[in-house]
């Protein structure tokens, strides 16, 4: 069941934080998360040998849990092999998880009572990074966005209509392009396409898994400002995933930073490229590199590459990278709390709390020491 | 490590004189099938001093990477049309036979390629890999291309290169895999490193490390380096030179300070402002409208006019040519001036 055309408001600004006015899909209200991720978690097995037996698992993402406000756009940073992408396809159930759930507005998913996997994925849509194979080359693109919509029982002409409106919103002209098969669009064109075909279903959360990575500079800058249109105009909320913190401090609200499966620290995008907290995160700050000649970095912010997820770390799973690791980071892993208050700015760090029993972790109402430290000579 | 301890990696020099290493002279290089010519380059010319790192910056498309094969003679042979000198050394490359283009590639020009996966063989270990160049040019014994071999993981500052010798390349990391490449590319001390993206594979925090590695590398061995991005920020750690490539040209060409702080060409004027860091969240980005020219039938005039905010009438009809600017760059704009003037703030 499609919700018509004439639900989706029209032009107008919505604030951050605020519920646009007359949604109907909207239940909770603007303090209710849209979606409520916790203990998410998934392990890969690996099975090796003659039996087949399993051999350990790739714990790609290791009790996940945040939550996701409406009208927000929630920024997922990390390196590669640090398990977003597996968070969005657990998010969009493409893959069974481990163990955790998923409550979406206020209904778990998949449960009792609760909302049906199609009509969730109704309401999460997904972009992928690879414009050319995550299109059919043997359908005309328009077919390709009217597909979604007949699946859920859209009349044909209906669905093409509302496919050739969604092209001209993306800024593809519909008679021009609609005819076209992937292989006659460009790479920024491909990714248009499949944004179109993202909201051809009216979802009210829209998983960018790497939307604008593929892409050369200055097609991805289009894509960005495309993005930011249709976020105001159709009442989306983002989840926006990339490994490029200059992208994802851009267009972010806030901000989840991953490190080998697992959050290492959620909170305002402002406050996290600000005053980052935990030292994975001043890392990635520092290895961005700016267009001045003349501030050239000297040395490397961190050294090495990130560890296996097979076996990863015990304790805090950055200290074999982390230039302030003491004992106690090895011993025990770091708590995390108050990932449920969407404002809060929290990491998972030693460091931040002060019973830990780390030298420089910080009192009790001052920010910790390491703030004022300059990154040591290699 | 210092080098200073084995001089033997430092690299015969080709040229003594103030002659500049390469030279690349109206370079034109177009891809033959019968259902269409693809232009790729479009009469290419720069030179390179000994010692200096050249940045090739260009979009997909912008004939950087062909630019970096032609100087290897890596095209395929049947299909490639060439024109114009390039000269390396005292090698005038296009005219080479293949026995003397073998003798060139991996001695005196190396390459690094973007993907290190895919350039490593995953069934020989990481030393024979290296070994291997080194017997093939130097005639010297397994022995001694190990021992080599082991020398230059320490130079690329692999962490424990005696059991790293022994491994094989899918039980590296991407960032260890991409210092082995760059090890089996200086293994024969060339004088001349082509570098075709070598760390946009890599995550942004091995990235910088790959990037001082080469910016070390450079300046204690002294070669010469000709390196293609697409991504500025890359250019502006390593560049001493920065030639902007648009549609098989250079389209503005000077040091790295000149080009990237004062920009005089429009495209270079988008590129620098469709870059996200540091924008405003509530601003769009100024990119540059429309999508690069199709390479089977460029306009005619100046490539970038279709995209161009600046353009004219004049701009269509026919294509400009270098011009120097104020800060000294090279730019092939017929309005530099009023582009120079109407280029923000670079913070």
């Amino acid at each position: 069941m499609a919700i018509p055309d004439s639900a989706i408001p029209r032009p107008g600004r919505p604030k951050l934080d605020t519920v646009p006015r007359g949604d109907p899909r909207d239940r909770g209200g603007k303090a209710q998360p849209l979606l409520i991720v916790e203990n998410l978690t998934k392990h890969f097995p690996i099975r090796t040998g003659l039996l087949n037996r399993g051999r350990g698992a790739v714990q790609a993402v290791e009790d996940v849990s945040f939550v996701i406000m409406k009208g927000e756009t929630l920024g997922v940073v990390g390196e590669s092999g640090c398990g977003k992408s597996t968070l969005a396809r657990l998010l969009m159930r493409l893959i069974p998880q481990t163990s955790g759930h998923l409550i979406f507005d206020g209904d778990p998913v998949e449960a009792m009572r609760g909302v049906s996997l199609k009509e969730f994925r109704r309401n999460v849509q997904m972009v992928f990074q690879d414009s050319a194979s995550s299109l059919n080359p043997r359908l005309p693109v328009v077919d390709s966005i009217a597909f979604g919509p007949r699946a859920h029982g859209v009349k044909k002409a209906t669905a093409r209509a509302g496919a050739e409106e969604l092209l001209g919103k993306v800024g593809l002209m519909p008679d021009l392009f609609g005819g076209r098969y992937p292989h006659e669009l460009s790479g920024g064109q491909k990714q248009r396409v499949n944004i179109a075909r993202a909201l051809a279903l009216h979802p009210r959360l829209l998983i960018l898994d790497e939307a604008v990575s593929a892409l050369d500079k200055s097609v991805a800058a289009q894509v960005l400002n495309l993005l930011r249109y249709l976020k105001r105009h159709l009442n989306l909320t983002y989840m926006f995933i990339s490994h490029d913190l200059g992208v994802v401090q851009y267009i972010s609200d806030r901000i989840l930073v991953m490190y080998l499966g697992q959050i290492v620290e959620i909170g305002p995008a402002d406050e996290i490229c600000g005053q980052p907290k935990h030292p994975y995160t001043r890392a990635l700050l520092a290895s961005q590199l700016s267009t001045d000649p003349e501030s050239r970095i000297e040395t490397a912010p961190i050294s090495g590459d990130p560890p296996s997820p097979v076996s990863p770390p015990p304790g805090c799973r950055f200290h074999t990278r982390c230039e302030f690791a003491e004992a106690v980071c090895a011993a025990k892993a770091p708590a995390f709390a108050n990932w449920s208050e969407p404002g809060s700015h929290v990491a998972r760090c030693h460091m931040e709390d002060p019973t830990s029993g780390h030298s420089r972790a910080r009192v009790s109402g001052q920010s910790p020491a390491y703030h004022t430290r300059a990154i040591p000579a290699e | 490590m210092s080098l200073n301890a084995s001089t033997s990696l430092l690299p015969v020099q080709a040229s003594t004189s103030g002659r500049p290493l390469v030279e690349v002279e109206d370079l034109t290089v177009k891809f033959v099938s019968r259902d269409a010519t693809v232009h790729a380059v479009n009469g290419l010319s720069f030179s390179l001093a000994p010692g200096q790192v050249l940045c090739l910056i260009g979009e997909s498309g912008s004939g950087k990477t062909v630019t970096m094969r032609a100087l290897m003679r890596l095209l395929p042979d049947k299909k490639t049309v060439y024109g114009g000198h390039i000269r390396v050394g005292s090698r005038e490359i296009l005219t080479l036979d293949k026995r003397e283009l073998m003798e060139t590639r991996g001695a005196e020009i190396s390459m690094v390629f973007q993907e290190p996966m895919t350039a490593l063989d995953p069934v020989y270990t990481v030393g024979d890999q290296i070994a291997e160049t080194v017997t093939r040019h130097e005639g010297c014994s397994r022995g001694q291309a190990m021992a080599r071999a082991l020398e230059l993981l320490k130079l690329v500052r692999v962490p424990l290169p005696e059991q790293r010798l022994k491994a094989y390349p899918h039980e590296l990391s991407g960032g260890l895999r991409q210092r082995v490449t760059i090890a089996m590319a200086l293994s024969c001390r060339p004088s001349l490193l082509l570098a075709d993206e070598p760390t946009t594979a890599l995550d942004a925090t091995v990235q910088i490390q790959v990037l001082i590695l080469l910016r070390k590398l450079q300046q204690e061995i002294g070669m010469s380096v000709i390196l293609v991005t697409h991504d500025l920020g890359v250019a502006a750690q390593i560049a001493d030179k920065v030639a902007v490539m648009y549609a098989g040209r250079i389209v503005e060409y000077g040091t790295a300070a000149e080009v990237l702080q004062h920009p005089s060409h429009p495209y270079t004027l988008g590129l620098l402002a469709s870059t996200v860091h540091g924008r405003h969240r509530d601003r769009d980005i100024e990119a540059i409208v429309g999508s690069p020219p199709d390479m089977r039938a460029l306009p005619p005039g100046c490539s970038f006019a279709p995209r161009c905010q600046f353009a004219r009438p004049a701009c269509s009809a026919a294509s400009p040519d270098p011009v120097m600017t104020s800060t000294g760059a090279f730019t092939r704009c017929f309005r530099a001036e009023e582009v120079a003037a109407a280029r923000p703030r670079v913070s």
